[in-house]
């Protein structure tokens, strides 16, 4: 079987806010929405300094499992109202001139592994930025899902510092949550080979 | 907290994409100044392509005006410089079309400026481009744009760096794993080989895949030139009873 060679990445560049950002990109639910949460922080570079040029873009399971996709293999999984009505699943928020982003969603449930295995409840986060030939690839976990992260195939595959505590949020009450992306350098976040 | 496990216990297989090596541009890559601060310096941690990873946003209509596609008309006057037409296909690699997939595009004016406050750049903006496109692909993975050539742009990469003419190209594909944020470049530029950007990629074969070739077929006479350029998105991994698979 041949396969078509695949195109290649190129950066975003920096000026991609004339045409990627979109008014509800940020709003995975609208603000206000019964269960909403808010997960926000910097896109920091090498040097600790804000980059105020990203864009972070996220995607997640609905709070039932759903993802309302066709490839689900899951028969009772595929297109739940909640995820084609109300809940997109996608997220996009460019980094403001301060270098921090922020989301409005849902939690995401926590999913079958496919072996008997559970993930734990998280998002995939893509971060394109000038200065990134290709989107960086990481994941947002919850810090009050500690059992589930303890049994989490790819968070328990990472070590405790410097791995596991890069991905897991930092809660700061009234359902907001902190999660800070260090492109490279002291506590550099831990990215994925997707 | 305890959140609801719904189909717990379900076991499943899923089938997971390639992943092709040797074809996107390293982390650091020196001559682009940008990664310097930027490019993560651990390796990449290899993720299981699991549900999360094997769907993704299927984002269609409702992003999409039907004038999206002619960045050409979005203004009561018509722009300056050489009006083009960009179309192709989206496909995986398995030559599969990617149906009804949003395509998003930007670029700068003919003279080779972004209506963005961070081009401060001495080259006149117009009043009449905006330089942004969308379109949904059709059932064949077909897009098509109208739009205005690009021109060369001067930047401070290092002393007398210019970009080449580009298009930016925005993709989602069915799944997360399939992302891609690109460039699109014109057949015959000089300053093709002057650009570290394009020079990224590792392969002589991965960077002519980002240059579109005339197409003359599709051009429409006392009109507008046409360009075609296909994207190839990763398609799944081979099973175990495929052979004979590439670039892995």
């Amino acid at each position: 079987m041949t396969r078509l060679p695949v195109t290649p990445s190129q950066t975003v560049g920096p000026f991609f806010a004339i045409g990627l950002p979109w008014t509800d990109g940020p709003y995975i639910v609208p603000e206000g929405t019964s269960g909403a949460i808010t997960i926000g922080g910097f896109v920091l570079d090498g040097v600790a300094e804000p980059v105020p040029d990203a864009l972070v873009e996220t995607w997640q399971a609905a709070p039932d499992g759903s993802f309302g996709h066709p490839d689900d293999p899951r028969p009772d999984a595929r297109g739940s109202a909640l995820t084609t009505a109300a809940f997109r699943g996608f997220g996009r928020c460019p980094t403001g001139p301060d270098g921090r982003y922020r989301i409005v969603t849902l939690r995401p449930a926590a999913l079958p592994y496919g072996d008997g295995r559970t993930e734990a409840p998280h998002l995939d986060v893509s971060v394109f930025a000038r200065g990134l030939l290709d989107r960086v690839v990481t994941r947002i976990y919850f810090p009050d899902e500690e059992a589930a992260n303890a049994a989490d195939p790819v968070l328990s595959a990472l070590p405790e510092r410097g791995g596991r505590d890069t991905l897991i949020a930092i809660a700061d009450g009234g359902g907001r949550f902190r999660f800070d992306i260090r492109l490279q350098g002291e506590g550099e976040t831990v990215f994925f080979d997707v | 907290m305890s959140t609801a496990v719904p189909h717990q216990g379900d076991t499943f297989t899923l089938r997971p994409y390639q992943r092709p090596r040797g074809v996107h541009p390293p982390a650091d890559f020196p001559p682009y100044r940008s990664s310097a601060l930027r490019a993560p310096h651990r390796p990449p941690v290899l993720l299981p392509h699991r549900l999360t990873e094997i769907t993704g946003p299927l984002l269609g209509e409702d992003r999409v005006r039907p004038a999206d596609a002619d960045l050409t008309t979005q203004h009561p006057g018509e722009p300056q410089g050489e009006r083009i037409i960009v179309t192709g296909r989206v496909l995986d690699s398995d030559g599969q079309p990617v149906r009804r997939g949003l395509v998003e595009i930007w670029q700068a004016n003919a003279a080779g400026r972004y209506r963005h406050q961070a081009d401060q750049h001495p080259a006149p903006l117009d009043p009449n481009f905006t330089g942004v496109g969308r379109c949904i692909t059709d059932d064949e993975g077909r897009y098509g744009f109208v739009t205005i050539k690009p021109g060369a742009y001067p930047w401070r990469n290092h002393h007398n760096a210019w970009r080449p003419a580009h298009i930016h190209f925005s993709l989602f594909g069915w799944s997360f794993t399939q992302r891609l944020i690109t460039q699109m470049y014109l057949p015959g530029d000089p300053l093709q080989p002057l650009d570290p950007v394009l020079d990224s990629v590792p392969s002589e074969q991965g960077r002519q895949r980002l240059v579109a070739q005339l197409d003359i077929a599709r051009t429409e006479p006392e009109w507008a030139l046409a360009y075609s350029w296909d994207i190839v998105l990763r398609g799944r991994e081979a099973t175990p009873f495929e052979t004979g698979e590439e670039g892995r």
